[in-house]
């Protein structure tokens, strides 16, 4: 396989790899994911009792309280943050909160993350460079 | 975006780690809203206080911080009196972390008052064109609209990353071009006092986030653009209006009329007035000072007060700063039993919460106070307020209050 690297935007620098969590809906990270265990609280989320922890979270973008990007840093003390992010187009709480908690967040990836990413994936997300990278598919995924 | 070689140098963390993360997220933000370059700014102000609404997570953070701010910087309102947060029933343990909260900022050359409305304290002074990093919805709305001063709203982290820096993303309201007004609106009813506050709680619903620029029969003061202002933006997202031949932009610049145009009549701030039919409630608890008040305002608190006795809970919310510099005043409102209460308010103090029903004079409260505190509130005049609290008839009637009326 031809590794595939889409570029992106730098939001938040550093680099982390994955496995990737696909969200359809926005997160809020005031009261949709409890801050000690990682896991998605918000009933009728698509990620609903889904742990987050760990992974390369991708959601169009965020939604809610300012107070949203204190969380995250919450997140990342108590080890439940996600390894990066990738969002369609991010706002300013969850840019802030990226940057404050050290985790890597692309946007504006050139392709949809959608359309080229599927839940379990292998990736590397490089904010510094402002790049996605896959590295392995997820068994199941055809493409691999 | 433009950064200078100094600046580049930050960014790849030759001045340490806080004002690396500090211009990341400058950089970040400038960069989602398609800025040229930071550009210097004179003060901060910053959110983020209240340990109600940041939690510990917001504590961790600000904790972990290193450096001194560069330019004059403050706090937003904390969730209690920092002095005497007993008299409000606040638990030891919130006291606790709301005390290192502000310590924390503080180990960061911070300004340790607590207030929405920095413009009025010494030291502190704003002038037209300014640019400014500041937090606070009624503070940004007060400092663009009624001084001429260009500010967005930040929040906590980027307002104290600019505070760190001496820098902001040149974008939205510090450019001319988001300046102008996007709708009109008229009203033709005379206005007075408390009816400003109403008029921005109706104004805000309809306006959004768009800049209005006010066409109205009477002239209102400076108390009363703070309250028009601070209701539109909890009612609505408005960070700057103009009132045609009252505000200095709208008097100094030419704007062209916009093509929109918004007729607010007297019965839409009557309603406002009439959320008491609605409640269903008595208030018990009476609240004045949102945004915090004025000398003026103080004033006019304490001639309504004197020789009389409250009967129901009272508190005057003000600036540590204003109470300190007119003790007479405080003197004669806590004669009748009212608290003269600083460095908090009725909405970001979880003392709100023991009630049910407040009693407000701030359309900024009346939008607040029913999600942040889960409570009903009930509208009325800094006289009506006063005539409420000091009200014997009133006092005897049946008083409920959940979980206790106590933390």
């Amino acid at each position: 396989m031809v590794p595939i690297k889409l570029k992106g935007r730098t939001i938040a620098r550093g680099c982390a790899e994955g496995e990737v969590l696909l969200s359809k809906d926005p997160i809020s990270f005031l009261g949709s994911v409890d801050p000690k265990t990682g896991i998605v609280v918000e009933e009728k989320h698509a990620l609903a009792g889904k742990s987050i922890r760990g992974k390369v979270l991708v959601f169009p973008h965020g939604k809610g309280s300012t107070v949203g990007s204190y969380v995250m840093y919450q997140l990342k003390k108590n080890g439940a943050a996600p390894a990066a992010i990738i969002n369609l187009e991010t706002e300013p709480i969850v840019a802030v909160g990226a940057i404050i908690s050290e985790i890597p967040l692309v946007d504006m990836l050139e392709k949809s993350p959608y359309e080229v990413l599927k839940d379990g994936d292998l990736v590397r997300v490089d904010g510094s460079g402002g790049y996605v990278e896959v590295l392995g598919r997820s068994a199941g995924n055809t493409e691999n | 975006m433009y950064l200078t070689k100094e600046e580049e140098q930050t960014l790849n963390g030759e001045a340490g780690e806080t004002l690396r993360q500090a211009i990341e997220i400058l950089v970040a933000l400038g960069d989602i809203y398609g800025a040229d370059r930071l550009i210097p700014i004179k003060s901060a102000q910053i959110a983020g206080v209240s340990y109600k609404t940041i939690g510990d997570a917001g504590l961790e953070w600000i904790s972990d911080l290193e450096g001194r701010v560069k330019v004059p910087a403050i706090l937003n309102p904390a969730g209690m009196d920092l002095e005497d947060w007993k008299r409000l029933r606040i638990s030891p343990e919130f006291a606790e972390k709301q005390k290192a909260i502000v310590r924390a900022y503080e180990k960061l050359g911070i300004r340790c008052e607590c207030t929405c409305t920095p413009y009025t304290l010494e030291g502190f002074s704003v002038g037209y064109g300014d640019h400014l990093a500041w937090s606070e919805s009624s503070a940004v709305s007060y400092a663009n609209s009624v001084i001429g001063a260009r500010t967005n709203r930040e929040g906590g982290p980027s307002a104290l990353s600019a505070a760190l820096l001496g820098k902001t993303a040149n974008y939205g309201f510090h450019l001319d071009e988001n300046r102008v007004p996007a709708v009109s609106i008229k009203v033709e009813c005379p206005l007075e006092g408390s009816d400003y506050g109403a008029l921005g709680y109706a104004a805000g619903k309809v306006v959004g986030s768009r800049v209005p620029l006010f066409y109205l029969r009477d002239t209102p003061g400076k108390d009363e653009l703070k309250a028009l202002g601070a209701a539109m933006a909890a009612s609505g997202a408005v960070a700057l209006y103009h009132v045609d031949g009252v505000t200095p932009e709208a008097k100094k610049v030419t704007f062209e009329v916009p093509e929109e145009t918004i007729v607010i009549e007297r019965s839409q701030i009557d309603e406002v007035y009439e959320s008491r039919g609605g409640a269903g409630k008595e208030p018990e608890l009476i609240t004045i000072g949102c945004p915090h008040c004025s000398a003026a305002e103080l004033r006019r608190v304490a001639e309504l007060l004197e020789g009389k006795a409250v009967s129901k809970e009272t508190w005057i919310f003000t600036s540590r700063e204003i109470a300190k510099r007119y003790p007479e005043y405080v003197g004669t409102i806590e004669k009748s039993g009212a608290k003269v209460v600083c460095d908090t308010c009725m909405v970001v103090s979880p003392a709100t919460n023991s009630y049910s029903c407040v009693m407000v004079n701030s359309g900024k409260a009346f939008a607040y106070v029913p999600g942040m505190c889960g409570a009903e509130a009930v509208y009325g005049s800094m006289e009506t307020c006063i005539e409420e609290a000091t009200c014997t008839e009133k006092a005897a009637g049946k008083k409920e209050k959940k979980a206790g009326g106590s933390h």
